[in-house]
């Protein structure tokens, strides 16, 4: 279980060359947009800007490839789950039924299941590569000045540098752990038992814990020593200046979010694109 | 001993959260169980979240939640599952409530303080997995009313479970490596 919580690499992009706050600006008014839209063409548009900005931002297929997997795969269950538990949620959305064929009893295959389905998947599909962007073009020193630069508490802020800074240290722990327990002879694979397995994860979570508390004394009393905290604000030494890429963006950013809202009031008069009636 | 405040928040509160969160996090991607029912699994993490909200408050309890899922949706689907997220904040906010009736710091861990902290994060539980989650999940996404009560309610079950069994076993484990208050008595001084 090796695993990086981000493999930032530093590139010459437009997209690597905003600041992480204003990266941040947008992710939060894009996201927004797609969370908040149930119009195809809206999220299609949205999915097509961000695919492009992902190329932009020369992110190769190999840093993402376990991510797409996971993704296809909860979209795939997604799918199909939801068309088991509810076969007439899109008719009952849109208020029309047109029927393609029967399947078998109540699960038939309408044009506005489709729809439903199809939107819903669209809109999962498309925040994916935001997140990505965002995760992996940014460095992982400037998140808390981008947390703390949308108004969030700047102790909210580090304690989120802190987790991705501990996160590491914490999982080389885990993994001693697990290996001095396995020394001992305890049995992590696949042939224990369940009931056996989960008592002996628990045998690593509570040494994992203690060691974790002992840390956790250890880094608040050297913070408390140079005097964290004593102060409403504070600066940060990796936030960037403004420059014209970040304008840039957030215009981009805002122009689709006004977009997405207008649609909605104006054009479709609910957040569901009917084309049905 | 001072009067507890619930939302004080000190240094060790802030790093107690980013370590809690770091904790979380590897749980949560690496040491679960999946359950029968599509996307629920049984998760050890929410274990954690329960214990470290026990012993430093609901905002560390809230926090490590929240930045853990966060952090670990974001690593292994690209994004947060924000309707998912949001409910586990406000599940780790809750297990932290039991932090005011409860003395874990002081070695006091019995048999009514488990039942207390148990029936605090039991209704908790309840309240973000059959409540929270399915009602954003039907605002942000539409999606089938009885299919997101049915894995609410199955999440909320595990997760009761998890940390009925992980919480309320490190809090046990960590009350006995505590001193009690009151428990050094002066030597008598005749004998001196």
């Amino acid at each position: 279980m090796k695993i990086k919580v981000f493999s930032y690499n530093t590139l010459d992009t437009p997209i690597h060359h905003m600041s992480g706050l204003s990266k941040f600006i947008c992710f939060l008014l894009l996201t927004f947009t797609v969370m908040f839209s149930y119009d195809i063409r809206v999220i299609l548009c949205m999915l097509v800007f961000s695919l492009w900005v992902l190329r932009l931002s020369q992110i190769r297929f190999s840093q993402i490839r376990l991510m797409v997997i996971y993704v296809a795969v909860f979209l795939l269950t997604n799918f199909v789950i939801s068309y088991l538990f509810a076969p007439e949620q899109g008719p009952e959305i849109y208020g029309a039924k047109h029927i393609i064929t029967v399947l078998w009893g109540r699960y038939t295959i309408t044009w506005e299941q489709l729809l439903y389905q199809g939107t819903k998947t669209m809109k999962y599909a498309s925040v994916v590569p935001l997140g990505i962007i965002f995760m992996l073009t940014t460095n992982p020193s400037e998140f808390a000045a981008a947390l703390a630069g949308v108004g969030l508490s700047y102790k909210v802020a580090y304690a989120v540098a802190l987790t991705l800074r501990y996160f590491p240290d914490v999982q080389r722990d885990y993994n001693d752990i697990s290996m001095a327990q396995q020394a001992r002879g305890l049995d992590m694979s696949k042939k224990a038992s369940l009931g056996s397995r989960f008592k002996n994860a628990l045998l690593i979570i509570i040494p994992l814990i203690f060691s974790t508390l002992d840390r956790v004394e250890s880094i608040s009393n050297a913070m408390d020593l140079r005097g964290w905290g004593k102060n409403k604000k504070r600066t940060w030494y990796a936030r960037r200046r403004f420059s014209r890429q970040d304008v840039a963006g957030i215009v981009i950013s805002v122009l689709f979010f006004a977009a997405g809202i207008l649609v909605s009031v104006f054009i479709n008069h609910s957040r569901f694109f009917n084309p049905f009636q | 001993m001072e009067n507890k405040k619930l939302f004080h928040v000190s240094t060790k509160t802030i790093v107690a959260t980013a370590l809690g969160a770091a904790v979380f996090t590897l749980l949560f991607m690496f040491v679960k169980v999946p359950s029968p029912i599509p996307e629920t699994s049984f998760q050890t993490a929410y274990g954690i979240a329960g214990f470290f909200g026990a012993l430093f408050g609901p905002i560390a309890g809230g926090l490590i939640a929240f930045i853990g899922h966060a952090i670990s949706d974001g690593v292994q689907y690209g994004s947060p599952w924000w309707s998912w997220v949001i409910a586990s904040g406000i599940s780790g906010f809750g297990f932290g409530l039991a932090y005011k009736y409860l003395k874990v710091e002081e070695g006091v861990f019995g048999w009514k303080d488990v039942l207390t902290f148990n029936i605090i994060q039991i209704i908790v539980n309840v309240i973000a997995w059959v409540v929270v989650a399915p009602v954003l999940d039907i605002v942000v996404y539409a999606e089938p009313v009885n299919l997101v009560f049915a894995q609410g309610a199955i999440a909320a079950v595990m997760n009761a479970v998890s940390v009925a069994v992980i919480g309320t076993l490190l809090l046990l484990a960590y009350s006995k490596t505590r001193t009690k208050a009151g428990s050094l008595s002066k030597e008598d001084e005749a004998k001196s």
